[in-house]
């Protein structure tokens, strides 16, 4: 029993990368497969940051708020990022185009203030840089 | 491909054998860790082609290793021999690096360690390197970490051998408590004495974890440790799981670390293939596995119980302790978990001896500790000193001190743990007592420098409100308490504060560092205490006067262009996303504040310094 449950999370994990999220069938389905209430799996996907309940966007943006990009302007960095976007931290763009997130560290501080577009690392940014680097990437598409 | 070792002796056969390999004349160490943010695998690249285009590959070898340590050079790397340190490689640099340093023997000054006019080219005199003592870092930066013939070679499982031939797992407890080793994640708590409780817990079945859930915003130490040299770390929990009896060891992994992650599983899969884990370990009738276990991106399971309950698949909230993992557990049997750095230090302290080992550090803490430096000074990145060396020793002698000549303000050591060390400790020697003594904690050792233009509120709201999104809700104080001090420090940096707010956030945190149930809460009101503690002026100016003295608390700031330095270029209009700057070309700017969203964007964009923050 103890066993299944502690697969629980990675079986919930893989569901997300299949889906990108995990939408309340797949939910259901987990709950169903490992034998564990819907409340827990739910409780669970709820309390961790890397399960994701609402649709993603086509990339995902880490803005770092850790200490080194804090006391370097990570608050300037964020907000550029949501002036361009028109969302704030956590919501998706309406054409799913960009997710906004920060996140507690990198690990990359000397870069500082840095964000992360999918796998790529951006350092030493300023609002003006994260205004120019997300219009490349609108235009690209 | 190594064959499977089944005894001690054909592990030391392979390191002579690995020892007598013809070496390249010259080997290229190019850190592919860290410096992965900034293109050193393209500057790999380009140096394998280039090597195969210039048919060198017998001479000179390129290798991917982890974190050099300073990382402020990213992209880094080593020449060895002579042991040259370039820093900020890129691809374009690849061809005139082979030409001249590998083959004639140049140096290029350009790409070497500079302090103004003072260019050094040798890694060992570069003050960022010559004043560490890297016991643990030793091979990190040096190894290849995916390739387990090279870590072997270059020490890897000599310690494993020796406990497991010539001492009791009573007798390897017994050398960790001599050793005077503590526990590195955060407490440090003496690593012997826990071995010593999961011992002696009844029960056959207990379990070793690996905290690698490096939450703290600040600290990359135990990130870099895996992705640098893994398999001292695999070392040190196969040493521990015999001391204490255990079969089974979990590492706990933050997915924030696909790198370590990576280098992590190859290493466990390396070691299993030659029978460095699995059943009957070189032949010695000791079986011990180890499975690595992604966090899911939650601070507090860092906290032991917490990180157990996340194993588990619940939802990471600790618990009241007693009863202590080390009785009831992963599983409620027994568990004994230590952080990367611990584990890392445990072969050390086997090789050396508990004596010598002892011989670095303080009365009270000993051997080496890594700081990951970071904030607003030079040299940020990987040091590792003795226990005891002053933070003027680490901020200066080794970070280079304060860019752009500004003045060092403030010290925050511990992360959100942890306390501002204001300038008049400098010169106190760190170590797990005297850190405490002073509002901060050791913590995982995220040391982030602080200059003048560091507001200590916005710090202290900073911290407060990480922790407040952090925290598990799982009880009140710190669920509610730090929800009530952040409202209050947020009012402050607003300046709609008032003087009793800094006597109500002091009564209120020493209640929920008191109160609160696991770590994270008992040590959530640190950063907040400990600058009203040093601080207090910054909080009064606040309140008082309205004022900002840093101008970084944005509600408090103005910009303002001044007409007898501007140009008229019209720079600042352009930028400006919300068009708050008027005027005529050639003729001085000025910008509306009531439409000034404050975002500098102008400040930054002024050739002349003409906008003033006030």
């Amino acid at each position: 029993m103890c066993f299944s449950r502690s697969r629980s999370a990675s079986v919930t994990y893989q569901v997300q990368e299949c889906f990108g999220y995990l939408p309340p069938p797949a939910l259901k389905e987990i709950s169903q497969r490992t034998n564990i209430r819907l409340s827990r799996v739910y409780g669970v996907v709820t309390f961790y940051a890397q399960f994701y309940t609402e649709p993603r966007g086509r990339h995902t943006i880490r803005v770092c708020r850790g200490t080194a990009c804090h006391v370097k302007g990570a608050g300037r960095v964020l907000d550029a990022a949501c002036r361009e976007l028109g969302i704030t931290e956590g919501e998706t763009t309406p054409d799913l185009m960009f997710c906004l997130e920060t996140v507690a560290c990198l690990g990359t501080c000397f870069l500082a203030p840095v964000m992360m577009i999918d796998n790529q690392y951006f350092g030493r940014l300023t609002p003006q840089r994260v205004q120019s680097i997300l219009r490349d990437y609108q235009t690209k598409q | 491909m190594i064959k499977p070792l089944t005894s001690i002796d054909e592990l030391s056969k392979l390191r002579a054998e690995l020892a007598a390999r013809p070496r390249p004349e010259v080997e290229i160490r190019v850190c592919s860790t860290g410096c992965r943010a900034l293109g050193a695998l393209e500057v790999c690249e380009a140096l394998e082609q280039e090597i195969e285009s210039r048919d060198l590959d017998r001479r000179v070898r390129v290798v991917r290793t982890g974190c050099h340590g300073l990382c402020a050079g990213a992209v880094a790397m080593v020449i060895d021999p002579p042991g040259i340190f370039y820093q900020g490689v890129t691809p374009d640099d690849v061809p005139e690096i082979i030409q001249s340093t590998v083959l004639n023997g140049e140096i290029i000054n350009r790409l070497c360690w500079a302090d103004g006019d003072r260019v050094i080219a040798r890694q060992e005199d570069i003050p960022f390197y010559k004043h560490q003592t890297r016991l643990v870092l030793r091979n990190c930066g040096v190894v290849d970490p995916r390739s387990l013939e090279d870590c072997i070679a270059h020490g890897a499982y000599s310690a494993l051998p020796q406990v497991l031939s010539a001492m009791s797992p009573e007798q390897v407890i017994s050398e960790v408590l001599a050793s005077g080793l503590r526990g590195r994640g955060g407490a440090g708590f003496p690593t012997g004495r826990k071995w010593q409780f999961a011992r002696a817990a009844a029960g056959e079945l207990k379990y070793v974890i690996c905290n690698a859930d490096e939450g703290d915003p600040g600290a990359f130490m135990d990130r870099a440790l895996l992705e640098g040299d893994p398999h001292l770390m695999i070392e040190g929990m196969l040493i521990g799981a015999y001391a204490i009896g255990s079969g089974q060891g979990i590492i706990y992994v933050r997915a924030e670390y696909p790198i370590a992650i990576e280098h992590t599983q190859i290493a466990l899969a390396r070691a299993r293939q030659v029978g460095l884990l699995g059943t009957n370990i070189l032949g010695m009738g000791f079986d011990f596995d180890i499975e690595i276990r992604q966090g899911a991106g939650a601070f507090v399971c860092g906290e032991e119980t917490a990180l157990i309950a996340s194993v588990e698949g619940k939802r990471g909230m600790p618990r009241p302790r007693p009863p202590f993992p080390a009785t009831s557990g992963l599983y409620g049997k027994p568990t004994n978990i230590n952080n990367v750095e611990t584990w890392a230090n445990v072969p050390r302290v086997i090789q050396q001896g508990a004596v010598t080992y002892s011989e670095i550090g303080t009365e009270g803490s000993k051997g080496t500790k890594i700081f990951a430096l970071a904030g607003q000074v030079r040299n940020t990145g990987l040091v590792e000193v003795p226990m005891g060396t002053t933070l003027r020793e680490i901020i200066f002698d080794i970070g280079g001190g304060i860019p752009r000549g500004r003045k060092f303000k403030a010290a925050q050591i511990g992360g959100p743990s942890g306390g501002c060390v204001p300038p008049r400790y400098l010169d106190l020697p760190i170590d797990y007592d005297s850190v405490e003594q002073i509002g901060a904690i050791m913590g995982s050792g995220g040391l982030i420098v602080m200059d003048e233009a560091t507001c200590m509120v916005d710090i202290a709201q900073f911290f407060t409100e990480f922790v407040q999104k952090e925290s598990c809700g799982k009880c009140v104080p710190c669920r509610v308490g730090t929800k009530r001090m952040l409202e209050m420090l947020t009012r402050i940096t607003e300046g709609e504060g008032e003087l009793a707010d800094i006597d109500r956030l002091e009564r209120l945190g020493q209640m929920i560092k008191q109160t609160s149930l696991c770590g994270l809460g008992q040590t959530a009101p640190n950063p907040v205490l400990s600058t009203i503690r040093y601080f207090r002026d910054e909080y009064e100016a606040h309140i008082l006067e309205k004022r900002c003295p840093a101008c970084a608390c944005q509600a408090l700031l103005t910009y303002r262009i001044r007409a007898d330095i501007c140009t008229g270029c019209t720079a600042c209009a352009k930028v400006c996303s919300v068009g708050a700057i008027s005027g005529e070309p050639k003729q001085p700017h000025t910008i509306d504040i009531s439409t000034c969203i404050k975002c500098g964007v102008c400040y930054q964009t002024c050739k002349f310094q003409a906008i003033v923050v006030e």
